[in-house]
């Protein structure tokens, strides 16, 4: 579980976050949504323990917490499978043995053959997919995920949105989504809370089928948006 | 192609003006002369070539070792690079060539200071660099190898480190071209062999031609070591062709 209790942020003189309390519950997956500068990142870098907040408490800590950041921040020297292998390499595992126990988990999410290729050789999907396997790699037992698929092209993204939905659902998480994309949170997630100035605005629970097309997904995607707005 | 036409014209015209102008060799000797001196000479330019290279390849990868050595040093200690630093600079003011007989006489006059001489030309560019080059990495991949366990030590290993690869080639490509003229400051000062002990013989002895030809081989040899480098870079930072 995830909690955040009362968490302010105070920076450059503004209350970036303020008074911000949530819960994600064990293997629960809670989507954050809002403007640009509603303070999505700030709350991560916190939750993450890459930043400590001017008053609250937080539950969890860079020990408890992988983050998948907007870009994928593949290090362009090391081969596909060696990117995935960086969080097992930093606690101690020897290269060959990190190899071997990533390798299932790089087929499971359909990356079998891109082993030795070196990120300049992906495509931006499969550079994000490496980004995940690293982030599912690193063992947590929270996901933090930062726009995860904000830097891809829209049928990129429609298509990683769902492959991480299976992706999810087969490695279940606790997992905290920050989108400006309500869609996505929907799709992702089991509750979607809309973040303006510094506070929870809304929540919706996504109690709707998790399809595009379908009428109530379509609704619950406009009050979403509507709430944002 | 065009700077090799453009290398063959100048060579003619120097050829034609000296030739025309009816110089002696002595005082300006002709590319035909050079390259005769270049072949007559081969003996003695050949064994000259085998001291100097010993000494220009051993004195360059002490520099490279010891520029990396303070690189990393200054990289992990702010205090050492507030420190040492202009201790650095100054150095690289004081001319090496009145530095290297002052070196010959603490150091004997065997191989020893030649590489000293060869790696204080040469360690400065490289450490300039990998200073820069290391302080450069992406804070976004530091914070991420923060999130993923990584220790102080492992993200110098596996992001800084690597990714300050090619501005260390980069100082190691501008020190290699540094490295032959080190290699004869180190020789005049006091040697009875290599190249640069070949120019000091041929100078009172008026054979200019032979002080053109160990001029050539030793620009060859400062090319060559700049290929190696180079290629060596192609092979250790694949990402960055």
């Amino acid at each position: 579980m995830l909690r955040t209790n009362g968490v302010t942020r105070v920076l450059g003189g503004r209350r970036v976050l303020d008074d911000l309390s949530l819960t994600v519950p064990e293997h629960g997956r809670v989507g954050i949504v809002g403007r640009s500068g509603a303070g999505k990142s700030t709350l991560l870098s916190l939750i993450a323990g890459l930043d400590t907040p001017d008053e609250g408490s937080i539950s969890v800590g860079l020990a408890d917490c992988a983050l998948m950041p907007q870009r994928d921040c593949l290090l362009p020297w090391r081969t596909a499978l060696d990117n995935a292998c960086l969080a097992l390499e930093n606690r101690g595992v020897p290269r060959t043995e990190a190899r071997e126990r990533a390798h299932p988990l790089f087929v499971r999410l359909g990356l079998a053959g891109s082993e030795e290729l070196l990120p300049a050789k992906l495509s931006g999907g499969m550079r994000q997919r490496v980004a995940f396997a690293r982030t599912l790699l690193a063992d947590k037992r929270v996901l933090l995920l930062d726009e995860p698929f904000g830097a891809l092209d829209a049928i990129t993204r429609s298509e990683l949105q769902e492959w991480l939905a299976d992706a999810l659902t087969d490695e279940p998480r606790t997992v905290l989504l920050v989108t400006h994309d309500v869609e996505e949170a929907l799709l992702l997630c089991d509750r979607v809370l809309v973040l303006g100035n510094g506070r929870i605005t809304a929540e919706f629970d996504v109690d709707v089928p998790r399809v595009r097309t379908d009428l109530a997904f379509v609704e619950l995607r406009e009050r979403a948006l509507k709430a944002i707005a | 192609m065009r700077p090799a036409i453009l290398f063959a014209a100048l060579i003619g015209v120097w050829e034609a003006v000296v030739k025309l102008a009816h110089v002696q060799d002595y005082v300006f000797p002709a590319p035909t002369a050079v390259a005769r001196a270049l072949y007559d000479d081969r003996g003695l330019l050949g064994s000259a070539t085998l001291v100097t290279v010993r000494e220009l390849a051993l004195g360059y990868l002490l520099a490279v070792a010891g520029a990396l050595v303070i690189a990393i040093a200054l990289h992990f200690s702010a205090a050492l690079r507030r420190a040492l630093l202009p201790l650095l600079v100054l150095s690289q003011t004081v001319p090496t060539v009145l530095l290297a007989p002052i070196l010959a006489i603490v150091l004997g006059y065997g191989i020893e200071p030649k590489l000293v001489v060869v790696a204080i030309v040469c360690f400065f560019p490289i450490v300039v660099n990998a200073v820069d080059g290391l302080r450069a990495a992406d804070p976004e991949l530091i914070r991420m190898m923060r999130t993923l366990h990584g220790s102080r030590l492992a993200i110098f290993r596996r992001v800084e480190f690597p990714g300050a690869l090619p501005a260390i080639f980069s100082g190691a490509r501008i020190a290699a071209t540094y490295a032959a003229v080190g290699a004869v400051f180190g020789e005049w000062a006091g040697s009875s062999a290599g190249l640069g002990f070949v120019i000091l013989q041929a100078q009172p002895a008026l054979e200019t031609a032979r002080i053109f030809a160990a001029v050539i081989v030793l620009s060859a040899l400062a090319l060559a070591l700049y290929g190696i480098v180079s290629l060596t870079e192609r092979i250790l930072v694949p990402w960055h062709a």
